[in-house]
């Protein structure tokens, strides 16, 4: 029971953060230029993203905990599937991107976004080199969630080995 | 050359290739050994 519950924490968590990430690349980075253009852009960087990096980096902390907890807990072992042991080896490789992505979430996207949005103090060459840092880490998670999602689900294992790697 | 993450499309595709990428290597060398 208890496993069930971190699992259910880990995908609503996850859907949270991961639901996040495409609405800041798909919506809000798309969105951004032309807000600034007719001048309506301070709704969003004021309100909007602030309250939506809060829930994003939270959910991010909040699914790799639950997912760390479920890998040591299960049996699968956390160690086992970091050095990518036997058949811990593809939950391992979505351990292993996942964990690239939450730190780019604390590590450089939240830091630079601090910045763009001046919640802490930055000039604009600043500002716009920070812009640069965060959104291309954005995008880089964007890009890894496809392969980490796709290594969550092809690892869910009932009869032993995953399914797809038997 | 431009970076492919510039783009929604660029990034979906590059997303796409490493999926492929990392699947072959787990099923071709960390899981040969599995059985």
């Amino acid at each position: 029971m208890e496993l069930i519950i971190d699992r259910w924490l880990h995908v609503l968590a996850g859907i949270t953060w991961i639901g996040l990430l495409y609405y800041f690349n798909f919506v809000q980075a798309v969105a951004m230029p032309k807000a600034k253009a007719d001048n309506t852009a301070g709704a969003i960087t004021k309100h909007i993203a602030p309250l939506a990096l809060r829930w994003f980096r939270f959910a991010a902390l909040v699914t790799w905990l639950t997912g760390a907890y479920y890998l040591e807990r299960s049996g699968i072992g956390l160690v086992n599937a970091f050095l990518l042991k036997g058949s811990a080896a593809p939950i391992g490789i979505g351990a292993w991107l996942g964990t690239i992505m939450f730190l780019n979430v604390w590590g450089l996207i939240w830091p630079n976004q601090k910045k763009v949005l001046g919640i802490v103090p930055a000039d604009d060459a600043a500002k716009a080199k920070a812009g640069r840092i965060a959104f291309l880490a954005s995008r880089t998670n964007t890009m890894l969630s496809l392969p980490m999602l796709f290594f969550m689900i092809t690892s869910t294992s009932a009869h032993g080995l995953p399914v797809l790697f038997r | 050359m431009k970076n492919p993450l510039d783009s929604i499309l660029g990034t979906i595709i590059a997303g796409l290739v490493l999926t492929v990428v990392l699947y072959f290597f787990t099923a071709n060398f960390l899981m040969k050994a599995v059985g």
